[in-house]
């Protein structure tokens, strides 16, 4: 009896995604999953998590140990993003796992965690497996001499202002974000060579990581701008994931209070923070920076069908549409650099595509002087930008027995030679045979 | 059928009568030679069943499906992207298009005829009904040169030969099954044109030296024996205007064909293969016009004459060669391909062609391989040669040549066997038939004496041609009778055939009786004389028969072995190929050695990498380097060729020895050779491979290591592996860069697939080390989460 019951809501479900896809669908689905340590961080975080529903989010409110907690049921996912705002929390409940958490991102969801000081083994596992190593001291956090907020008490200047921000409009967003951003909990390290993780906010020269209550005893052994305050990881899947050391910095006090830098005149009235944790969440939720390839074409010059194979030296013409998700619509992307390489173990043709800025980008070229299994293969990868990657094969085929040219100016002696030889050997055999 | 010889000399009525009876007798011996030719093809379709065989066949059975589909142009133009991914392959250019043209010819002649086979099933009877066709080409150039006696005795022999039957059992569709159909006729019509001097016989003959062409690379045996054969009779003085007739269209007329054929176009005036019938071509010309001098001159003047033109002659001569040898020496490989370089020096191949020498049908063969082969036939050649050089005519020299020339071939090649089996057998057939003459005629002499009185002499003719033939049937029945009492009741289809044979070959010897004293053996030797035969033939024939059902009609997709308890039949292969036709994606690469790469195209329709068409070594060099990568290195080899799919062959579970870790060495050699980091001393402990615990680090490290022996521990726990008989030396171990998906029952095929590449990727090392000090206490945590 069961079964056709969850056989119902099952339809049901189908049939409200199928309403849904009636509209322009994004990229990512809005329902995201909150799990916390304490229910009041609901409230003291409430700021971030209205501009969050703001934006249409769905969000579901969970103690990690909630014992019920389970990410998927009967193999679909429950939801569409995480938001782990429980560092201290030493194992989640139900079902929940480092490896199930890890799962949810490599099939493609995104998630936000936020750490601090008393970050456990478990965020910070996940945190490692995202590419992200927090500092190994448990009791350490990030201080900063000279780049501190100004606050009311002289403090253990643990309350960084953060100015030291990424580039690129794409993660955090068109408008400059002129206030510093407040911070205060633990740092992390990303290897360089790892090309998945892009340090957003990075600490200042002057900042290091160890623990602020004891004397410093030996070196510590994150410094300066290695540090990260904040990181993004941008899988290969494309699911994001921003890591951030501080779970103050989404607070409401973070986001209202105002803020001056040690040495500093200016005094802004608002930290940088909410801008920050609005933009950024805007980018790791794809609301931004999500590309997508449609109708992808080639056909020769002056056709239309696309054929099963080329010929060598034909003329050909490739367009691809690419789209940018606004977050509420598809836009036209516009960019001028992306290139299409005409690929047989290497390129053999590689062309910018020109955009008409509708979105549609095309390049014609001539199929190279050999035959073999091409592909047309675009891979585009910006920073903040998923990453685009498609590849359509086409096989080109050598000159057909009669497509060769027929009769060549230059072989005309030889013809000459062959038909007189013949006529001359007719010749010569009726002379032979019929003189006398 | 009637011989003009033997008619012209048998003037009289009772003679023609004789000469009838004989025609019929012999067509009918030749239709029973070739049912039994077919037939006896048939054992591996009764043992198995109607299946294509092997590797090479697969792909020709592919290709003629094409043809059949497509028709001929869409054949001849027709690149395949499912090949050699990413290069493609031209195959209408490359391949030797006469055995696809045949069966494709002969499926469309049955359908238009309302017979509705499959191409499968005509692709699979081409050979047997090629083998046929043989036997009769065998008995008409065997009877050119010693008559028609010894053509029968040689077409029946060549009928059931075990080393054509090897190459031609039904299922073996392979170019060799037609080719030696096309290489015995067109000698056929060369010593026919030989023997009559006729240019129609000429024209056909280079049209059959055409079909040749079409149909194997082995055609340049004709092309060099044939000039060889002109230069030994110009040598030995037999210069005439029928050698002239039979050589020079079919050099102008077949080098113009041949070039017809795209695989192999320019080849035919490019390469030295073919440089020595031009040369020939030449020296024939040559020595035409010193004999048209000759006969024009005084011999006085001729003598002047001579001198003059043989100085300019060879001046010429000289001047041709050098040039000739200029070019040629320019040319990095001598002009030669590999595989002609490696007939001449047989360790030319294993010392630069690694993927010449990799092949197990180009190694050398060995001497109990002659016995299987072509058996009693061993004994039997050198007696057709000296029956061959009495009297030696042009016809039989050129057995002689293609004999000897066809012994050294097989020396070098072990697939060259197939050529030497047709001379051994028209060899073996002249001499059996000349000692059945002589035999049978001493018996009938004695015969004749004992029952007649008056007519002294046996002679046919006018004196009483009923009486003689009377005793040459009573001589038949009574040795029908011995025959029949010495061999056993399944034996008796070929007995039979061999008396008629024997009927026929004694109405040879009547016209040589006539010119000169013949030998005449006592009585009770000559009876002795023909039971040995016949108990030496019945050897061969048990042994062909035993040969066509046991050795060579195993199709080798499909492997049985018998046991106890009773027959196995392993059916991995097929079992392989459908799961990736069902399981995977049409686009699918899927990566094996190049053995397997014809059969997985044919039966599992999915793209490879390399396959049996070993044109470009270099792809074949990677593959090869992949295999003997580790895995990571591997994993990038394969991904940058889209791989997605990696099937190894395993005999290690049932003790199948040609499996992949056998030809583990060919993949380092051949990779090695384009790749300088494989080197092969690394995978050897000592010079000697192995992969017990001894192997050396980088043989257990290597990809086809692993992909052989992922997960083989936990078949009995120990890791034995039948075929090498002792244990694997690394047991377990993880695979991380690929995941196996499929393994067929005996474990004889294994399918792995790549894996992508990782999601994310993970921090510092360090960080995962205190995780895995951390995660007892996690696990331990979560292990009790059931209990709560």
């Amino acid at each position: 009896m069961v079964a056709p019951r969850h056989l119902a809501a099952l339809l049901l479900l189908l049939l409200a995604v199928a309403t849904v896809a009636g509209e322009d669908e994004g990229p990512r689905g809005r329902r995201l999953l909150v799990l916390l340590d304490d229910l009041s961080v609901r409230s003291s975080h409430s700021a971030f998590f209205g501009s969050l529903q703001a934006r249409g989010f769905d969000l579901d409110f969970r103690l990690a140990d909630d014992p019920k907690l389970s990410l998927h049921r009967y193999g679909q996912y429950l939801y569409d993003g995480l938001v782990l705002f429980a560092p201290s929390t030493p194992r989640f409940g139900g079902s929940v796992d480092q490896n199930a958490v890890l799962e949810f991102i490599d099939a493609g969801h995104d998630m936000i965690l936020a750490a601090d000081s008393t970050a456990s083994d478990l965020i910070r596992g996940i945190a490692t497996e995202c590419g992200v190593d927090f500092d190994e001291d448990q009791e350490a956090m990030v201080i900063d001499h000279i780049n501190y907020a100004v606050m009311d008490v002289e403090g253990d200047h643990t309350l960084i202002a953060g100015d030291d921000l990424i580039q690129s409009d794409v993660i955090l967003g068109s408008k400059k974000i002129e206030a510093p951003i407040l911070f205060r909990g633990i740092g992390h390290a990303a290897n360089p060579s790892n090309g998945l993780v892009l340090k957003v906010l990075s600490a200042s020269p002057s900042a290091y990581s160890a623990n602020p209550k004891t004397k410093l005893g030996s070196p510590p052994s994150l410094t300066g701008s290695a540090i990260s305050l904040v990181s993004v990881m941008q899988a290969r899947n494309n699911a994001r994931v921003l890591i951030s050391g501080s779970l103050d910095l989404f607070s409401n006090r973070f986001l209202k209070s105002g803020v001056q830098k040690v040495g500093s005149k200016t005094r802004h009235e608002r930290a940088g923070n909410e801008q920050f944790v609005t933009e950024t969440s805007k980018w790791v939720f794809h609301m931004r920076g999500h590309l997508k390839a449609v109708s992808v074409k080639h056909h020769k010059v002056g056709e239309t069908n696309e054929p099963g194979m080329y010929r060598i030296n034909d003329d050909l013409e490739y367009s691809v549409e690419i789209y940018e998700w606004s977050g509420t619509s598809w836009k036209p992307y516009v960019a001028d650099d992306v290139q299409v390489q005409f690929y047989m173990m290497s390129p053999y043709v590689l062309k910018t595509l020109s955009t008409d800025k509708k979105g549609l980008y095309s390049t014609s070229f001539k199929v190279p002087d050999v035959y073999g299994v091409f592909q047309f293969k675009v891979e585009y990868q910006r920073l903040g930008y998923t990453c685009l990657s498609f590849t359509k094969q086409i096989p080109v085929r050598p000159y057909r027995h009669n497509e060769y040219e027929r009769f060549i100016a230059s072989a005309y002696p030889y013809y000459t030679a062959s038909f007189s030889t013949m006529g001359a050997f007719f010749m010569f055999s009726f002379v032979y045979l019929y003189h006398k | 059928m009637a011989e003009p010889e033997v008619s012209s000399a048998a003037a009289g009525g009772g003679g023609r009568l004789r000469n009838a009876f004989g025609g019929v007798l012999c067509a009918f011996a030749l239709l029973l030679i070739g049912v039994l030719a077919f037939s006896i093809r048939l054992f591996s379709v009764i043992k198995y069943e109607s299946v294509i065989h092997e590797f090479d066949p697969y792909f020709n059975f592919r290709v003629t499906q094409f043809l059949s589909k497509n028709g001929i142009y869409e054949f001849w133009n027709w690149f395949d992207d499912r090949t050699w991914y990413p290069l493609g392959r031209v195959i209408g250019g490359t391949v030797y298009p006469g055995l696809t043209l045949t069966a494709g010819t002969i499926w469309w002649l049955l359908n238009s005829l309302n017979i509705p086979l499959s191409v499968e099933t005509v692709c699979v009877f081409t050979a047997p009904i090629f083998s046929a066709n043989a036997s009769w080409a065998t008995y008409l150039l065997t009877k050119e040169a010693k008559g028609t006696g010894a053509g029968l005795m040689a077409a029946a022999i060549l009928a059931m030969v075990p080393s054509y039957i090897s190459r031609s059992v039904a299922g073996s569709y392979d170019n060799e099954a037609v080719a030696i159909f096309a290489l015995i006729f067109t000698f056929y019509l060369y010593v026919k044109t030989l023997n009559t001097g006729s240019l129609f016989y000429a024209t056909l003959n280079a049209l059959s030296y055409f079909y040749m062409v079409c149909s194997w690379g082995g055609y340049t045996f004709i092309i060099n024996l044939i000039p060889m054969h002109v230069l030994l009779c110009i040598v030995t003085g037999r210069y005439s205007s029928r050698l002239y007739i039979a050589y020079a269209p079919l050099v102008i007329l077949g080098t113009l064909l041949a070039a017809l054929v795209p695989v192999v176009g320019f080849n035919a005036v490019m390469t030295s293969e073919h440089f020595a019938s031009f040369l020939v071509f030449i020296i024939l010309h040559v020595v035409a016009l010193v004999y048209y001098i000759k006969g024009l001159l005084t011999p006085r003047l001729f003598k002047v004459a001579m001198t003059l033109v043989i100085s300019v002659g060879l001046a010429v001569c000289f001047a041709v060669v050098a040039i000739l040898v200029a070019l040629v020496a320019s040319s990095p490989t001598k002009g030669w391909s590999g595989r002609s370089l490696s007939l001449l020096d047989p360790t030319y191949a294993s010392k630069y062609i690694p993927i010449i020498a990799s092949v197990s049908e180009h190694q050398p063969p060995t001497w109990p391989s002659y016995f299987m082969d072509i058996n009693v036939l061993a004994f039997l050649i050198p007696a057709g040669i000296i029956s061959c050089f009495l009297p030696l005519s042009d016809a039989s020299s050129f057995m002689v040549l293609y004999l000897v020339t066809a012994v050294y071939f097989s020396g070098v090649m072990v697939r060259l066997m197939l050529v030497l089996a047709p001379a051994a057998c028209i060899l073996s057939g002249i001499a059996l038939s000349e000692v059945f003459g002589v035999l049978t005629r001493s018996m009938k002499t004695h015969l004749s004496k004992l029952f007649d009185d008056s007519p002294a002499a046996p002679k046919s003719g006018d004196s009483s041609p009923e009486s003689s033939s009377s005793s040459v049937n009573t001589d038949s029945t009574k040795s029908e009778n011995r025959t029949e009492k010495t061999e056993t009741a399944p034996k008796e289809k070929p007995s039979k055939k061999n008396r008629k044979k024997k009927e026929v070959a004694e109405s040879v010897p009547v016209k040589p009786k006539k010119e000169k004293r013949l030998l005449v053996l006592p009585f009770e030797l000559s009876v002795m004389g023909i039971l040995l035969l016949i108990v030496l033939g019945g050897f061969y024939v048990v042994h062909c028969v035993w040969a066509a059902a046991e050795a060579y009609s195993a199709p080798s997709i499909v492997l049985t072995s018998r046991s106890r308890d009773g027959m196995h039949v392993f059916d991995d292969f097929r079992e392989a190929y459908a799961w990736l036709s069902h399981n995977t994606d049409v686009d699918d690469k899927v990566a094996s050695w190049w053995d397997y790469g014809y059969q997985t195209t044919a039966m599992a329709n999915r793209t490879v990498i390399v396959d049996n068409n070993t044109w470009n070594n270099t792809h074949i060099a990677t593959v090869g380097t992949a295999m003997s990568s580790p895995e990571k290195a591997a994993w990038e080899i394969f991904n940058s060729l889209d791989v997605k799919y990696i099937l190894v062959v395993f005999g290690g579970l049932v003790g199948y020895p040609s499996d992949d870790i056998n030809k583990f060495l060919w993949m380092v050699r051949i990779g090695g050779g384009v790749f300088p980091h494989i080197k092969e001393p690394d995978y050897l402990r000592d010079g000697q491979y192995r992969v017990d615990a001894q192997a050396t680090p980088t043989m257990l490290n290597c990809l086809m290591y692993k992909l052989c022996y992922y997960r083989f521990v936990e078949t009995d726990g120990k890791g034995f592996d039948k075929v090498r008989g002792y244990e694997i030396g690394k047991k377990h171990f993880k695979l991380t860069h690929f995941e196996e998906v499929f393994t067929t029952h005996h474990w004889m095929v294994r399918i792995y697939k790549l894996k992508p590449q990782r999601n994310r990727v993970r921090g510092k090392l360090k960080k995962l080390k205190s995780n895995a000090k951390t995660s007892p206490a996690l696990a331990a945590g979560r292990k009790k989460n059931p209990w709560q």
